[in-house]
This record gives structure tokens, C-alpha cells and sequence, in this order.
């Protein structure tokens, strides 16, 4: 039919955005990373051999993919209990969460991340009624992992949600009563029959989640400080404060690698678990 | 259980496991009622985790005060006042503003032609080129700005408005793709055919019958991008010009450098202007819905 082909042509303006300045942009820093320079005259593989042969480095990328794992946890814990709660809710409060759930997402991450720093700093809320409690030293939040997990699970919490909110209210409620006519009690049905389910939509928010919180340049930074060094500030330091091109170009595609191989090791996992949900 | 078990237990009560059986039979649930206690608990904790923060700004931009303190020793709007003379505030606001309506202007317009090509063509190199479309959604934005900062440097370039309006669009296209693939997918098909039957060329079936039919699924992914790019910090770094200062960044200094509730307020600022068009977007488009 000649309509068809018409409408896959209509993809073609923003296939060649994409190739001009998204796909020619990764080549070149491909190439950059492979030379000594930041002229590119001689290709090398020392870029790389640096950053695994020094202990500085390779702890970077390991502890932000650490980072990432723990508030994915985090997410998980507090989100799938939303998404239960709400696939079971009316309409009417179903929209309410829903709109409270992605508020954060959209107001600015400076924003948030700035509304940590009132809520954890050594005046902040967290030490006025720790202290008030009558402990004897303030809390250090501010400048460390846990401060940063805390901010980075509330401001990703809308990508775990929304996904196994999608999964889960399109579960047949017909087998989670057969479950329980059966003789499965809640904790049981939920175990054995809504979790499995659900998988997808966990697997699904875990990627959205992960890739999110370990890229968060701005909430990894503003409430980590300069002492707590992910993956992104790494680059940032690398390519605009030590002015390295070709080294933050090897450290960009190691961590871009990273990512796309957890992405795919989780969606390969994810298309088993849809497998699995479906039989 | 066996009748003659539960006869005895009501008889003999002397023994714990007996009388646990015989009280827990007729009277609660426990075991749905825990499930429930252990769930809504968590709930009420995420979703007061949730919303704390942003209602922490507001009521602090609002302090009468020297300091950012919380909770306010008293209420004014003086620094909402004070944000008039801000000069820099103000042309960072402004950058921003314009950048992201440029960006949401080119994404939508880019998007929905790329949105109706993979929803009904079926060509093999649009599965690859929608992988393409929704990576910058999973990649590190930082690593890709700085990406495009040397891709442009090598064509002899150096960084500037339009380039950066580019940057953004990579980054904010896959929210549109998203929501109008699937406002797309749910169109029925025998509306486009009647359209057609009835002797409307593809562009009057488009602006009379597809638009409006997507309109709301368009205009949530439109709204997303908008934010998307008002609010990036990774690809602005890289792709801003010395002269055009967007506000993330210049908030994230004042942030860094001197914490004054002038941030606060202009903060402030930033969430009434988001729930509004929040508000508007789920008025007129059914935001919440479109998310799932």
C-alpha cells in the first residue's frame, strides 16, 4: 500500500536529528577516547588502561553502580506498596496518588535537591528533632551516601511506580480470588500470585530507576559534595576542570557501557519474567 | 480442621496452641489485616516522603527572616518581592523559557511524525530507530552533552543557542514518542478508513481525525518535554554559550555559593508555575492517565 510506506517515511526528520547529533557526537567521542590528545593525532588504548590499572578509578564506576543498587532498593521497597495500594483505590484517589506520585518528577531537580539540603544540613529538620530528642551530636547527612540515597529514591520514586502501577492494574483481580478461594492467604496470594505477576512492571521500573539514579548528576553532586566523586562528576571534573578530553571521552563510553550492559542484563530478564507472567 | 479437634479445643483451654485455633477462627483476619497494616504504612511514609520537601520549600520561601530557617520564625512575601531586582534571575528565567519552548516546538513537531511512522508502519529499521529514539532516556545526559560539546568543536563550531536547542531535543523527544505512540495505538483504525472512504486526503485526515483523537496523549508527552528541558542541567552545561545563562544552573550556584532564601523563593516560583501547568495539562489532557 503505498500509505504505509508514506507514514515510515515521516520518521526520517528526526532519524537524521538523531544521526547528525545524537549518533555522530558518540562516534566521535569513541574516537577521541582512543587518541593521546585532544587534536587527535596518534591512537592509543591508554586512556583505558588508566582508568582499570588505577584503583581511583575503577572504585568510582564500582561505587556508582553501588549507588545505584541501593536506591533501587529503596525505590522498590516504598514503591511497590504505592502501586498495591493504588491498583486497589477508586478512580477518584487513584488520580490523586498518581498526581502526588509524579509532582516530584517535575518540579525542577534543583529544586528538590535544594529542599534536601533545608531538610538535612546541621540545622536542618532531621537534626532540630534529633537534637530536640536530646542526642548530643547532630547527624551527618549532607555529604554522604546515605543522604544521597535518600534524596536520590524520592526524587526516582515516580519511575518505579508508574510502571508496576501499569502491570499491576491490568493483573485479572479474578486470580488473585482463586488464590484466596482456594485457601492462599494475602501474604501468600501476593508471594505467589500479584508478585510474579507484577514482574514486569518491577523489572521495568528497577531499569528506569537504576539508570536514573546513577546518572543524577545534579542530586549525586549537590547533596554528595565534592568529596563523595560518581561517574558523572568524574567526566565533568575530567573534561571541564583537568580540561582531559580524551580521558573524560574514555571515561563517558566505559560508563555508557556499563549502562547498557545492565540495561540489557535486566531486560533480558524482564522479557523471561514476561514469559513467565503470561503461562 | 477436624470437628472433633475444634470440639475439644473449645473444651480444653488450658493449652496456648489449642485456644490460638479456637479464638482465631470466628473473629479477625489477621493474616489480610498485616498484609494491609504493612503496606499502608509504607504508603503513607513514601507518599509523605514524597511531598514533604516541596511543601518544605514553599513554607520556607515564605520566611520573614535573615536565614533559611524551618520551621519560619514568621510569614512575609519579602523575598518573593526581593526577586523583582534579580536581575540575573530574571535573563536566566528568560533563556530557559525560550530554550524549552523551542525544544518543545521542534519535539513535537519532529515527534509526531516519527510517533505515527512506528505506530502504523511496519518497516523493519523503525524497531531499530525507536531502540534509537528512547535511548537518551537511559544513557547518562552528561556524557552525551559532553559528547555533542566535542562534536562541535570538531566541525569548527562553538557552542550557541541553536546548538543547544538540538541538545535538548535529543534528550526531551522520547517523552513525546512515548505518550503519543501509545495514544496512537489505541485510535481505531476504521475511523482513518472512513475518513478516507469518504474522500479526505491523508493531511485532512490527520488535522480532523488523528490530531484530535491524540491530542491528549501529544499534549501530556509536550508538557513533559517542556519541563524536561526547562529543568536540564547535563546537556546545558556542555552546550550553553558564556552569555546564556539558563536558571538550573545559575540556581544550582547560588545553591553552591551563597544560600539565600531569594533561592528559596525563586524555588517557590518554580512549583506554583509546575503544579499550575500540571493542573492545566491534567484538566485538558488527563495527565495521569497518559503516565501509565
Amino acid at each position: 500500500m503505498r500509505v504505509k510506506g508514506d507514514e515510515s517515511s515521516l520518521a526520517l526528520p528526526l532519524a537524521a536529528v538523531f544521526v547528525a547529533f545524537f549518533v555522530a557526537p558518540l562516534c566521535i567521542l569513541v574516537v577521541l577516547s582512543l587518541h593521546g590528545e585532544a587534536a587527535m593525532r596518534t591512537w592509543t588504548a591508554a586512556n583505558y588502561v588508566k582508568f582499570f590499572t588505577d584503583a581511583f578509578n575503577y572504585s568510582i564506576l564500582w561505587q556508582t553502580l553501588l549507588l545505584g543498587v541501593k536506591a533501587t532498593l529503596v525505590c522498590l521497597v516504598f514503591g511497590y506498596p504505592i502501586a498495591w495500594v493504588c491498583a486497589r483505590s477508586g478512580a477518584r484517589l487513584q488520580s490523586i496518588i498518581v498526581f502526588l506520585v509524579i509532582m516530584p518528577i517535575l518540579t525542577s531537580v534543583v529544586v528538590r535537591t535544594f529542599a534536601w539540603i533545608v531538610i538535612l544540613g546541621r540545622q536542618g529538620i532531621i537534626n532540630q528533632v534529633w537534637l530536640g530528642l536530646g542526642a548530643a551530636e547532630p547527624l551527618r547527612l549532607l555529604y554522604t551516601e546515605t543522604g544521597v540515597i535518600m534524596v536520590l529514591a524520592q526524587v526516582q520514586m515516580p519511575l518505579m511506580v508508574l510502571p508496576i502501577l501499569t502491570v499491576m492494574s491490568k493483573i485479572d483481580p479474578n486470580l488473585a480470588d482463586a488464590s484466596r478461594v482456594l485457601g492462599a492467604g494475602e501474604w501468600r496470594t501476593l508471594w505467589r500470585v500479584t508478585i510474579p505477576l507484577s514482574l514486569p512492571g518491577v523489572i521495568a521500573g528497577c531499569i528506569l530507576t537504576y539508570t536514573a539514579c546513577i546518572t543524577a548528576f545534579v542530586t549525586q553532586t549537590l547533596i554528595g559534595g565534592a568529596r563523595l566523586i560518581y561517574m558523572p562528576l568524574h567526566i565533568y571534573q575530567q573534561a571541564v576542570g583537568a580540561n582531559n578530553w580524551p580521558f573524560a571521552a574514555a571515561i563517558s563510553v566505559i560508563f555508557m557501557v556499563a549502562v547498557l550492559v545492565i540495561v540489557g542484563i535486566l531486560g533480558a530478564i524482564g522479557r523471561r519474567s514476561e514469559t513467565f507472567a503470561r503461562a | 480442621m477436624p470437628a472433633h479437634r475444634a470440639f475439644s479445643g473449645e473444651v480444653d483451654t488450658g493449652s496456648p496452641q489449642k485456644m490460638r485455633q479456637t479464638q482465631k477462627a470466628p473473629s479477625v483476619d489477621w493474616d489480610a489485616l498485616s498484609l494491609r497494616i504493612v503496606f499502608g504504612t509504607l504508603t503513607i511514609v513514601a507518599m509523605v516522603f514524597l511531598v514533604a520537601p516541596t511543601l518544605i520549600v514553599l513554607l520556607t520561601s515564605l520566611t520573614a527572616s535573615e536565614s533559611l530557617r524551618f520551621p519560619p520564625p514568621g510569614l512575609s512575601f519579602r523575598w518573593y518581592y526581593a526577586l523583582i531586582d534579580a536581575d540575573q534571575m530574571q535573563r536566566a528565567a528568560w533563556n530557559s523559557l525560550v530554550i524549552a519552548f523551542w525544544t518543545t516546538l521542534i519535539s513535537v513537531v519532529l515527534g509526531t511524525g516519527a510517533s505515527l511512522a512506528i505506530a502504523r508502519s511496519h518497516a523493519r529499521w523503525l524497531r531499530a530507530a525507536d531502540l534509537l529514539f528512547m535511548s537518551p532516556l537511559l544513557l547518562p545526559a552528561l556524557a552525551f552533552g559532553f559528547a555533542a560539546l566535542v562534536y562541535i568543536n570538531r566541525l569548527g563550531f562553538s557552542p550557541n543557542i541553536p546548538f543547544l536547542v538540538l541538545g535538548h531535543v535529543v534528550v526531551c523527544v522520547p517523552f513525546i514518542l512515548r505518550t503519543t505512540v501509545a495514544a496512537l495505538t489505541q485510535l481505531d483504525p476504521a475511523l482513518l478508513d472512513a475518513s478516507q472512504s469518504l474522500g479526505a486526503s491523508p493531511w485532512m485526515t490527520f488535522r480532523r481525525v488523528t490530531l484530535p483523537l491524540i491530542a491528549p496523549g501529544l499534549g501530556s508527552g509536550a508538557f513533559l518535554a517542556f519541563m524536561a528541558s526547562f529543568d536540564n542541567v547535563p546537556v546545558s552545561l556542555f552546550l550553553a554559550d558564556e552569555r546564556t545563562e539558563v536558571l538550573p544552573i545559575h540556581l544550582w550556584q547560588q545553591i553552591d555559593t551563597n544560600l539565600d532564601v531569594r533561592t528559596a523563593a525563586a524555588s517557590g516560583l518554580i512549583i506554583v508555575f509546575t503544579l499550575v501547568l500540571m493542573i492545566v495539562t491534567e484538566r485538558m489532557a488527563g495527565l495521569t492517565r497518559q503516565m501509565r
